[in-house]
């Protein structure tokens, strides 16, 4: 079952919304869509939350597709090695 | 003393070194991630934020300066407060005067006359070894570099400087977080270890390593595997020439040599005086509060602080005081001493002092004259100081000039106190730094004063630039029949006519006569109807010489105009060397040999046609036949081209037919190359579509009534037209063939370029194996530029394809009607003949220059098969190649 969180996520909310999608992550048995058109940078918190929520999904076994990721914030998550942790859609 | 902890510097070499353990190995591993995370956080940074934390974090060094200096000469014992003072100041204040309105995010320099801009790429995670001589201001100004390019820093200080290292650090990192900076930017080790040093310096994510610190530190680094800063020792040398401000030199001498207790590396180590100032110059060190040694005090220095095992300055003397390091040998000096002077006889193991040595001691040398002086101080450069730092005092430029040429050092500061002066900013206009690139000789990678650019890298972004061309021909071309009465108004005083001998019989000469001033003295050349010889050019000169020649007339073919032109070469410019103008080359403008320009005499060259092919009346081009060397000499160069061309179809009136056919598809041949060529533009489009259009019309018309005036005066003018089109976009691989094939079998070359032409079209107007470099075409245009001829002589087809397809079935009717031979075989050249000559064929096509402004580049393979092609002629297998091309 694919789980799109329709809530746009921002550059403020990156950790708060993984801390509450976190809850989903049993119930989304396949696929998980975040949209983060809306994210234009992210800070040492939001990276954090990222890594974090990669393992967890992982554990789960949940294949985490973040939408409309700019090209800024996506360099970060290669320079982290974090993009092969997550699918990419527009 | 401090002998120990020195030594430790001078002598650590961590390569090969045991892992940490495991829980070392973890906390390592965690600053790495720290900082590489930091690193990509930092990179989304605008240059207004960055700018704004370098600012917070200068301030935050200034407030800090006197603090850090003396937490730093407490922990090292090194140096001078005041002057590590000036260091911490000289670290943020200068640094930030030169990095302040640097850009270093983004889009950081635009060369918009060349298309090209520089973007900065960060680095990413930087791991920086710390020197125990300047800690405090080191760390301050990395950490300023290393934010202005958002980069992250790993600091490992020397252990005797941890303390003020990891204090310097916390300065600038509260400051830069406070103002924004990503958590984790720098970090500092503590408690470290050899090992933790090589463990890092091999870390996968750690991007480039900064040593700054002595050769062992600097050799680890540079055996790392890694990109590496690493910059040490020195061994300044300085030549205090006779014509210097003595007074002044002696001064700036002390102040760097004295400047932290002499700790900066660029510091002044051997000073080298002219004979004449020598002993006034060891007064006013005196007068100055220097201690002049005597023979025995430089002896016994010698023993005491260089090592006589290691030849390398001994740790316990490094940035100490020159009265503490007097106490500490035995030697008596006065207690306000600030040097101690020695005099030494020479370079080398054997004169100790004349290695690099960090505190107050300044080796002086006596010299007999500026060459002697200049060999010394190279003799101190390659004793340890290849690529640092040398100094001079003089106010001879010529002097100046021979020691920046001789002397093998980053920085030549003039003038000036070698320490402070190659910090950079202060004395002089060099970057800032702490940090001194050494070049090849101190096995840096690098010979700048360190800065922002060295932790960057730098992207260039190229966009396609608009190639200049050109269109160069004569300024002075006469047309139509009895244009020749033209020569009458061109002076000339002596007048040299060149012809052949068939063209003198038939009276062609005496018509030109006929028009020449009655003030002109004309003499008539007469030189072999054949390719030019070296010989006979040289004969021509000779009478150009002889003659006082202000103008040479060329009436003939190509030959006879091609000798005119090396004729008037050689008399203009009699050194010029017709071998090494020959040489080869890819771009006309960018040639490695240029034709002279400086002529010792001047004559005009007026070149009048026989025939209606060559166009060597308005081409750049001449070609000599060296019978002694059996080889052919190629020149290209617009200074060859005749100053006035005249072309005039009564010449050409009683061509016979083969000659007119041979010369007609000549002309074709040059108009359809140009047409393709990867040098076409549309000046050259123009003539060669003109002259195709006409070759088309006026050919047949020429061969089958030659006395048919107006056919005769349009292919005069088409060959011209045509001419001056390849004389500018040069022209392809069907005269490569031709040039090759003609040679070998004494076939002409208009007839030799015939059996290509339709099969080179054909080549031409399919998909390349190869494509062309050319900065000068956009995307490969040839088949739809055959298209646009087959349009212009209205053959129809509703294709690019079939447009073609018609251009070559026009081309083969033509050759049919000029009755030339369909194949190479029809020739009577025996099938196996060729076959065993192909190799040798296709090699002279694909070494042949013509070739290189072809469309399409020819492989080897493809010049065999279109040999093949040629040999088995048009016709079947010609329809069947058509057939393949428009089915593709």
């Amino acid at each position: 079952m694919t789980i799109a969180v329709l809530r746009k996520v921002d550059n403020e909310s990156v950790a708060s919304i993984l801390r509450e999608v976190e809850k989903s992550l049993k119930r989304a048995q396949g696929e998980l869509v975040i949209d983060f058109s809306s994210v234009a940078r992210l800070d040492g918190v939001a990276l954090s939350s990222l890594a974090e929520f990669a393992s967890k999904a992982d554990t789960a076994s949940v294949k985490v597709i973040l939408r409309g990721v700019n090209v800024d914030v996506f360099k970060v998550l290669v320079l982290m090695k974090l993009n092969s942790r997550f699918s990419f859609v527009n | 003393m401090i002998a120990s902890e020195v030594q430790q510097e001078r002598t650590q070499v961590p390569s090969g070194a045991q892992p940490p353990n495991d829980e070392r190995t973890a906390y390592l591993d965690r600053l790495v991630d720290q900082a590489r995370a930091a690193a990509a956080l930092f990179s989304q940074f605008t240059q207004h934020e960055v700018d704004r934390i370098v600012t917070s974090m200068v301030l935050a060094g200034l407030d800090q300066a006197f603090r850090l200096a003396s937490l730093a000469v407490e922990e090292t014992k090194l140096g001078v407060l005041e002057d590590k003072v000036i260091k911490n100041m000289v670290a943020t204040e200068f640094v930030y005067n030169y990095v302040k309105d640097k850009r270093t995010v983004g889009i950081i320099r635009e060369f918009p006359e060349r298309n090209l801009v520089e973007v900065a790429e960060p680095i990413g995670v930087i791991f920086s070894l710390l020197p125990i001589t300047n800690p405090t201001s080191t760390v301050l100004f990395k950490c300023i570099m290393a934010v202005k390019t958002r980069n992250a820093v790993i600091f490992s200080p020397h252990p005797k400087a941890q303390t003020c290292c990891a204090e310097a650090v916390k300065v600038m990192y509260d400051a830069a977080v406070a103002n924004g900076a990503p958590d984790g930017i720098f970090s500092c080790l503590q408690s470290h270890t050899l090992r933790d040093n090589d463990y890092l310096m091999r870390h996968q994510d750690v991007a480039l390593i900064d040593a700054t610190g002595g050769p062992g530190l600097v050799k680890a680094a540079h055996s790392s595997g890694k990109p590496a800063l690493g910059v040490g020792a020195g061994n300044t040398p300085v030549y205090l020439e006779k014509s210097a401000d003595l007074s002044a030199a002696i001064v700036d001498i002390i102040i760097s040599k004295t400047f932290d207790n002499g700790t900066i590396c660029a510091s002044e180590q051997t000073v080298v005086i002219d004979d004449e100032i020598y002993d006034a110059a060891l007064a006013k060190f005196a007068d100055l509060g220097a201690h002049v040694c005597s023979a025995s005090e430089t002896e016994l220095l010698s023993r005491t602080v260089i090592n006589p095992s290691t030849g390398f300055m001994q740790p316990m003397a490094i940035g100490q005081k020159a009265t503490t390091i007097a106490r500490f040998i035995g030697m008596s000096v006065k207690p306000k001493t600030k040097l101690l002077v020695a005099p030494i006889q020479g370079v080398g193991p054997e004169h100790p002092l004349s290695v690099e040595k960090l505190f107050p001691v300044l080796a002086v040398y006596r010299a007999r004259s500026v060459q002697e002086a200049l060999r010394v101080c190279v003799s101190v450069n390659h004793t340890g100081g290849l690529g640092h730092t040398a100094v001079i005092f003089s106010r001879n430029d010529e002097v100046i000039r021979k020691f920046s040429e001789v002397i093998n050092a980053g920085r030549i500061i003039v003038n000036s106190p070698g320490s402070v002066g190659a910090l950079g900013a202060v004395y002089n206009d060099l970057v800032p730094t702490f940090s001194f690139g050494c070049g090849t000789g101190g096995g840096n990678s690098t010979s700048d004063n360190v800065n922002i650019y060295h932790y960057l890298n730098i992207k260039r972004v190229a966009r396609r630039t608009q190639a200049h061309m050109w269109f160069r021909i004569p300024n002075q071309i006469y047309f139509n029949m009895n244009a020749v009465e033209n020569v009458r108004q061109f002076s000339s005083r002596s007048t040299i006519i060149v012809t052949n001998p068939v063209l003198e019989r038939m009276g062609h000469v005496d018509v030109v006569r006929r028009y020449l001033s009655a003030e002109t003295h004309a003499h008539l050349l007469v030189i072999p109807d054949a390719e030019p010889e070296s010989r006979a050019v040289l004969e021509g000169v000779e009478k150009l010489n002889f003659y006082n020649a202000d103008q040479i007339i060329a009436l003939g073919g190509g030959s006879v105009i091609d000798a005119a032109k090396i004729m008037k070469l050689k008399y203009q410019s009699p050194d010029a060397d017709l071998e090494q103008l020959a040489a080869p080359f890819l771009d006309l403008r960018k040639r490695v040999v240029d034709f002279p320009i400086n002529k010792i005499k001047q004559a005009r060259l007026i070149a009048i046609p026989t025939t209606s092919g060559t166009g060597s009346e308005v081409t750049p081009f001449a070609v000599l036949t060296d019978k002694d060397r059996g080889r052919k000499i190629t020149l290209a160069d617009y200074s060859l081209t005749p100053d006035v061309a005249i072309v005039d179809p009564q010449f050409v009136m009683s061509m016979p037919k083969g000659l007119t056919a041979d010369t007609g598809i000549d002309c074709l041949t040059h108009a359809l190359e140009a047409v393709v060529s990867n040098y076409a533009s549309p000046y050259t489009d123009a003539n060669a579509m003109q002259a195709i259009r006409m070759v088309f019309k006026y050919l047949p018309i020429a061969y089958e009534d030659p006395k048919n005036e107006e056919a005769r005066c349009m292919m005069h003018n088409a060959a011209c037209i045509s001419a001056m089109a390849f004389a500018n976009a040069s022209v392809g691989v069907n005269h490569a063939l031709a040039h090759a094939f003609g040679a070998r079998f004494g076939v002409a070359h208009g007839r030799a370029n015939a059996l290509m032409l339709p099969h080179v079209i054909a080549y031409n107007a399919g998909v390349p194996t190869k494509f062309m470099p050319s900065p000068y075409t956009q995307g490969y245009v040839a088949h739809k530029k055959y298209a646009a001829v087959a349009d212009l002589l209205e053959l129809g087809g509703g294709t690019v394809e079939e447009k073609v397809a018609n251009l070559i079935a026009a081309t083969e009717q033509l050759l049919q009607t000029l009755e030339f031979p369909r194949s190479i075989a029809d020739l009577g050249i025996p099938k196996d003949e060729f076959g065993r000559v192909l190799p040798e064929l296709s090699k002279a096509a694909y070494d042949d220059p013509s070739g290189r402004s072809n469309p399409r580049m020819p492989l080897i393979s493809e010049l065999v098969d279109l040999l093949r092609k040629a040999y088995e002629g048009r016709g079947a297998a010609q329809q069947k190649e058509i057939a393949q091309l428009i089915t593709a």
